[in-house]
Order: structure tokens, then sequence, then C-alpha cells
């Protein structure tokens, strides 16, 4: 028993406005969040116009003699062990970077979706399929597999790299998806609409994507961090993103080895790719709690 | 009067929800005294389970409780936690509602009962242990405890379970024991086997028992003396016998008027007309791990237009999976359903589309038959956008009027379900199946998850839209009185068969088959004076 008390009175006038946007609006941190992700996505858009800011404008023009600086009045984040600016880099690689995180994230929701809601809605033998082939992917090693698909592409852009990535994470939102939905389908609000004599596509589009969907955007949100993370696995390992290519994977796995010596070569990528992740988690918690009428307010 | 044992005054709860404070208990006083059975009666939101549960300091963090609570002279507000362990199961055993979830699954009852023995009476050995369990469970009478000892929970029947329930809070002698809707979730013949064990345990130890419970039924049956609730605030204090002659308080009043009682009379009686609904030799079989279940045993009905036929039975009955299979939500394995003179079974997936059209449905649980992400207008007008292609303004002046036949403000169309009280959701589950104006209107429990006030209203309700659009309607119930108000025929099931079918009167008021007088003797009269001279029979 909860301490609520139904009202017994019946005022008779709407709760004026009360959608996503108008809930949305009035929370301070959904601000501050979409402020950061807007600042980096015009950095990845636009990465010559922040880069000049401190006067080393060009990742690329790299000076051997100035190798592993610290920070300094003409190379503020210090630079790397080619002498190039970490500044410059970080900007340059933030277009990249969120590139291959997003990309992979929307291709691996659109497979999850699919999928998932297939699997959990229709039942029978097609979940079993599903179920297994999820199974299958979730039991191929992961490395082992980017790195043999990958090797055997010819070129590695940004967008095979994506591919690559996505084909081996979808299993996990893939369960996820399915059981939200299983969970959904046994509602009684399903079973009103089914036996109402509510088309399924309907059901599906209406009932039970929506009110499954909110633990798998907050899934999705974090996900991008680390799809950026797997990328500069991949690119340390050899098999991701090639030089000349820029990204703030890159720079982590060329800074790991030199942490203990010249720390600020991996602090300053991190520190963006921390603020990346942090930004897009708290934005798909609030999503999440928008999204369900009962977290409005 | 000896001294009393419990001595509750000016008890204030209060939750801590976000940013506001919600009060639950607004300054409660009463007394219980020694071998006493009082009864905290009220409906939901009114701070019963709050109140008792927050003497044993059971309530989430949330909650700050300020007052005083004395058992036996110790005050337990405020108690600090490492002596409140030792008031609890000790001094004072509660007995929660829901038996089944309760009880740890992986472990024996016995191991259970023997748990709370060698937590609070270390020094017993073990053999000891075992003979005071043995000896709890004969005292519950439970069945054959040498063997029951060893089982596990799923193996016990609800009944059983709960009477473990009742053995456990019984291990270490308390002073003074909480059931907080001890009944609620059993069935009617259950609940009176579990309320004859409570009878007797208690006059033979004396304990005192505060009992809480929303049932009427139950108070007239156990209670010495009852204190009425609501919102927080003690409406009445009375002997049980003072209370249900004359109930002093007007709120009191309300609450005995709104419970259902068997006898209601002569009705019209609609006219023989051609069925809308006729099942001939319905089984459903579920496949299970092992084997098949048979939920429904070759049962035949009709109903007639206008016509109300009540299904009744305790659970696993099978009245609620006729229900689905006449939706087409539970399987058909054998017999035919047919609606309107089309028989589901054969016929074309567009017919049975086109007879959906014509059934609406109602379920037990408004809170889960409703989408919590659409509004209620989009919930109500969802059939009328699928079936009849209504769109905009001529879609919401139709919502808005099915919103006013079931007396809510047409401006409620953007609320959403939680915004809404359980009898106001049911209200608008009801106006969705009444959006197509069906020829069958399929209620599955459709008042038991309510307030017994808000029952009333809305069986009121459902009674004069019967009048008004006259459609047929399939009542599926597991309360007779409730059926006596409102329907015209009752089947009664027993494991998928039907038992008897008939009239109401001659059903309700002369049974012949044996099972339905068990359950017309089972369920507690709401009068102290009746149900003891049944007791005295």
């Amino acid at each position: 028993m909860t301490g609520a008390v139904a009202p017994v009175d019946l005022p008779t006038t709407t709760m004026g406005q009360r959608g996503v946007w108008a809930s949305l609006r009035k929370r301070p941190v959904f601000w501050i969040c979409s402020a950061v992700l807007a600042l980096l996505v015009v950095v990845a858009l636009v990465p010559q116009l922040f880069a000049g800011l401190f006067g080393q404008p060009d990742p690329r023009a790299c000076q051997l003699g100035d190798s592993s600086q610290p920070p300094s009045a003409t190379h503020v984040f210090g630079t790397d062990l080619q002498g190039c600016d970490i500044y410059a880099n970080v900007i340059y690689g933030t277009s990249t970077s969120i590139f291959i995180g997003v990309l992979t994230t929307v291709l691996c929701l659109a497979i999850a979706i699919v999928l998932g809601t297939i699997a959990g809605y229709v039942g029978g033998v097609l979940d079993r399929l599903i179920s297994r082939l999820t199974d299958v992917f979730l039991g191929f090693p992961f490395l082992l597999g980017a790195i043999v698909v990958l090797n055997s592409v010819g070129g590695r852009s940004p967008v095979m790299v994506a591919l690559v990535l996505a084909f081996f994470s979808w299993p996990t939102m893939a369960r996820l998806v399915r059981g939200a939905v299983r969970g959904v389908k046994g509602t009684e609000y399903v079973q009103a609409a089914q036996a109402m004599g509510i088309p399924d596509s309907r059901i599906l589009a209406r009932h039970v994507v929506p009110n499954s969907i909110g633990p798998v955007m907050a899934i999705a949100a974090t996900m991008v961090g680390s799809v950026i993370v797997a990328e500069s696995t991949l690119t340390f390992l050899g098999v991701g993103l090639q030089s000349p290519s820029i990204s703030w994977g890159l720079q982590l796995s060329n800074a790991q080895s030199y942490f203990s010596s010249a720390p600020h070569m991996l602090l300053f990528p991190s520190l963006f790719l921390s603020v990346t992740v942090l930004a897009l988690i708290t934005l798909g918690d609030i999503l999440r709690d928008t999204l369900d009428p009962k977290g409005r307010r | 009067m000896s001294e009393p044992l419990l001595q509750v005054d000016d008890l204030k709860v209060e939750f801590r929800v976000g940013a506001d404070v919600v009060p639950a208990v607004r300054g409660a006083s009463f007394t219980l005294h020694r071998g006493e059975v009082l009864a905290l009666v009220g409906e939901s939101g009114s701070g019963k389970s709050v109140s008792a549960l927050s003497l044993v300091g059971l309530l989430p963090d949330t909650a700050s409780v300020s007052g005083s609570a004395r058992l036996d002279g110790d005050e337990l507000i405020g108690m600090p936690e490492s002596r409140m362990r030792h008031v609890r199961g000790d001094r004072i055993a509660v007995v929660f509602q829901d038996p089944t979830n309760a009880l740890d699954p992986v472990f024996t009852i016995g191991f259970q009962i023997g748990e709370m023995l060698r937590r609070h009476r270390p020094s017993m050995s073990k053999a000891e242990r075992q003979e005071r369990t043995l000896e709890l469970l004969r005292m519950v009478e439970l069945p054959d405890p040498e063997q029951r000892i060893r089982s596990y929970p799923h193996q016990l029947s609800g009944g059983q379970a709960q009477r473990v329930m009742i053995a456990m809070a019984l291990s270490c002698d308390p002073e003074l024991l909480i059931a907080d809707e001890p009944t609620t979730a059993l069935d009617v013949t259950v609940q009176r086997e579990v309320l004859d064990v409570m009878r007797r345990l208690q006059q033979r130890t004396g304990t005192s028992i505060l009992l809480i419970t929303h049932d009427m039924g139950v108070v007239a049956d156990m209670a010495d003396r009852v204190v009425v609730l609501r919102r927080g605030l003690v409406e009445e204090t009375a002997e049980v016998q003072a209370l249900f002659d004359a109930p002093q308080a007007a709120y009191t009043q309300e609450l005995l008027a709104a419970v259902p009682q068997l006898g209601s009379p002569e009705r019209p009686v609609p006219e023989a007309s051609e069925p809308v609904l006729r099942v001939q030799d319905l089984v459903v079989e579920y496949k299970v791990r092992r084997g098949v279940v048979r939920a429904v045993d070759g049962v035949s009905l009709e109903i007639g237009e206008g016509e109300m036929l009540a299904l009744v039975g305790e659970s696993g009955s099978g009245k609620s999976t006729i229900g689905k299979s006449i939706l087409g939500l539970a399987p058909l394995t054998e017999g035919s359903v047919t609606i309107g003179g089309l028989d589901l079974a054969t016929a074309s997936r567009r017919q049975v589309r086109e007879v959906k059209r014509s059934i609406g449905v109602v379920f037990q649980n408004p809170t889960a038959a409703l989408n919590p992400r659409a509004t209620i207008g989009d919930s109500i007008g969802e059939p009328l956008h699928v079936h009849e292609r209504m769109r905009g303004a001529a879609l919401s002046s139709r919502v808005g009027e099915l919103l006013e036949r079931v007396e809510l403000p047409a401006s409620w169309a953007a609320r959403y379900p939680h915004e809404l009280s359980g009898g106001q959701r049911q209200r608008v589950a009801i106006a969705r199946a009444l959006a197509l104006e069906p020829t069958l209107l399929i209620a599955d429990e459709p008042t038991s998850a309510l307030d017994v006030s808000v029952q009333a209203t809305v069986l009121e309700l459902l009674r004069e839209l019967q009048r008004d659009l006259r459609f047929a309607c399939l009542f599926v119930s597991h309360d007779l009185a409730v059926v006596d108000a409102l329907c015209d025929r009752v089947a009664v099931l027993h494991r998928g068969r039907v038992v008897e079918l008939g009239s109401r009167r001659r059903v309700l008021m002369a049974p012949e088959h044996e099972y339905t007088q068990r359950l017309l003797e089972a369920a507690p009269l709401p009068d102290p004076r009746a149900q003891r001279a049944r007791r005295a029979a």
C-alpha cells in the first residue's frame, strides 16, 4: 500500500502543457548536457574555427624537436611524441571519434530494435532463431573477429570501422530489447489492444516499442562512449584507423606507454572523452525519465 | 479493564517524496488491550498499514514518525534499531498479505521457522527447536507436519503458506501479532480456513492481534473492537457490534453502506433472445514442461442480448481463461465460440477482426490495462481511430462524449493514467471498452482491485450503462455479493467445469451443488451477529 490518496473532487481544467519538451526545458542539467554536446558537434563540424585559438591551428604541423613537451604558452595542452600540438589534435579528433561513436550506436540500435522486437513479440521459432544468433555473436571473441574482418577489408575508413564495431556489438542490445518487449507484451494494455482487434503493427508502434525503449536508450547513450574507447583499442592494435587519421583513440593509444613520463599526453584526450561520455549518459538518463510520463513534472 | 498492552497517542507519519512531504498518518490514537483483536479498517491511502508498520520500524527511510506508541510501557517510536530488533519477532510479530512472497523460496519451511527460534531463543538445542517447530505447525493445523517440515514454499498452497507464516510469527510467543491484510490474497474458502485457525489460536494463546483489513466481513468475523481510519485520521473507534449496529461517523456509515451484501431483491430479467455469445464444449489446454494442463474442461454457456451472465469461481477455476479464449487471447483446444452467429474457429482473419469490433473488454487491474505513455484520450480513441478511421475533431468530440458517459470531465482527455485514481482509471477502461458500441462486454473482475466505496460507484455505472446500451455482458468475478447486485444469471466454475448454472436468485439463494454452498458459506458476512450465529451453527 502506498501513501497516495485518491482525489475525490474532479477539477475540470487540464494541467497545461506537459509534453516531453515542456518537461525537458525545465531541467538545468538538460541544458548543460545539451550545451556541451552542441559545442562538441560544432567542434566536430568546423574544427578549424577552434584549432587556431591558441596559435597552433594545424594538427599535422609537428616538430620532432618539441617532442613530449608539457603544457606551455605555445602548446596549451603540450605536445605528443612526434611534437604535434595536442590541443589541435584533440579538436580535429573530435569529428572522427564522435562520428564513429554515433554511427555505430545508431546502427546497433536499428538492428537491435528490429530483431529484438521480432524475437520478443512474435516469439516461437523466430525467437529461438534470433536468440541463438545473438548467442553466437556474443560467444564470438570480439577483438579476434574485428581483427580478422578489418584485416581482410581494403580501406579502413571511419565508416568501415563503425560498421565492424556495430557488427559485433548489437547482440547485447538486442537481448535487452527482447527482454523489455517480452515484459510489455504480457501487460494487460497490450492484451486489451489485441482483444480490440488493433493490428499488430500499430500495437508495436504505439504500445510495445515506446514502453520498452526507455532502458535501451539509456544504454545506447553510454554505448557511444564505449564505442569511442573500442575504436581506440582497435587502433592501438593496428587494425583500426590508420595515420594520417586523427582521433582521440589514436591519441590515447599513442600516449599510454608514456603515461609516467608525459601524463598530459593521455590526460587531455581522455578528459574530452570523459566529458563527452558523461554528457551523453546524463542526457540518456534525462531522456529516459522524461519519455516516461510519470517522470514528468 | 486491565492495563492496555499497546497505547498509541497522536501517531504521525510523513513521507518525503522528492521535495514534498506527504502526510500518511495525521495524528492517530488508539489502544489495544491484552487478549483483544483490534481491527484497523480503512480504504487504500487511509494509513492503516503505515500506522501498524511504524510500530515495528519497518517503514522505508523516507518516512518520519512522531508521536508515541507504548508497548507495555516501552516507547516504540524512536527506539534504537538494536533494541527494536529484539522487539520485532520476539514481542511483536507481523504477518503480511502475500504469503508466497513472504517466504524465502530456497529454504524449507522447517528451516525458516527454526531460524526465528535460533535468532530469538539462542539457548534452545537443535532437538528442542525441531520439537517447537512441529508444535507450531500443529498449532496452525497444517496437515501432516512431520512431512511438511521438509517442504519448500512452492510445494504449499496459498492457505498453507499463510499458516506457516502465522506459525513463524507465533514461534516466540509474541505479546502482539500484527496481521496486515492476512487473507486478502487468498480465495474465499481458503480465507475461511485461515481465519478459523487465527480465531482458535487467539482463543487458546490469548495473543493480542492488531488486524489490518479493508474487508468488513473479516472485521465482523474476527474483531472485538474497530478503529476506522480515513486519510490518516481516526474517524471512529467502537466495539464491533456497536459499529455495525449504529455507526457514528458519516464516513463509517458510507463505508458500511457500500459493502455489497447478498440478498438483492428481484429485478426484471431481460427477455430471451438470440444469443450474442454461445460457447459450446470449450476446452482450453496449456502445454507446460511436464504434459498438459486443462484450464477449461468442457464449458458451455450462452448470453442473450442485454443479459449479464456471471462466471464465479476461485483462482484456478478457469473463469478468466474462458474470457480470454473468447477474446482470442487463449488457445481454443476443443469446442466452439460463436459470437453474433460467427464461429471464431472457422472464420477468416478479416471476419475475426470484424467480430472483435463488437466485443469490449475491461480487465481487473485498471493500472495495467492502460498504456502509461498514452493519454487517456488516446487510449479511448484508439479503437475508433483504427476501426472507424475517425480523426481530428470528430475523434476528440467522441472521446469527450465517452468520458462524460463514464462521468469524467471531457477535458481530462489530455491526462495520463498515473494522474488518475484507481476508480477513475477503471472508468477510462470502461469508456474504451464502450467506444465501438459493443454488443458483448467481457468484464474480468473489473472491481476487485478497487476500494469498496469506489467499487460501489463503478458497479452502479456498469449497471446504468448496460441498461442504456443493452450489451450482453460476461462478468467474471469471485465476489458473490457483487454478482448478486449486478447479474441476471450465474455460472459457478470449479476446476474448469461449470458445476451450477441458473438464474441469480436460484443459484445464490437455493444453491444445489455442494461447491456453490461451500462458496456461499465461506464468505464472511459483514454483520457480527449473523457471522457469530453462522459460526455457532
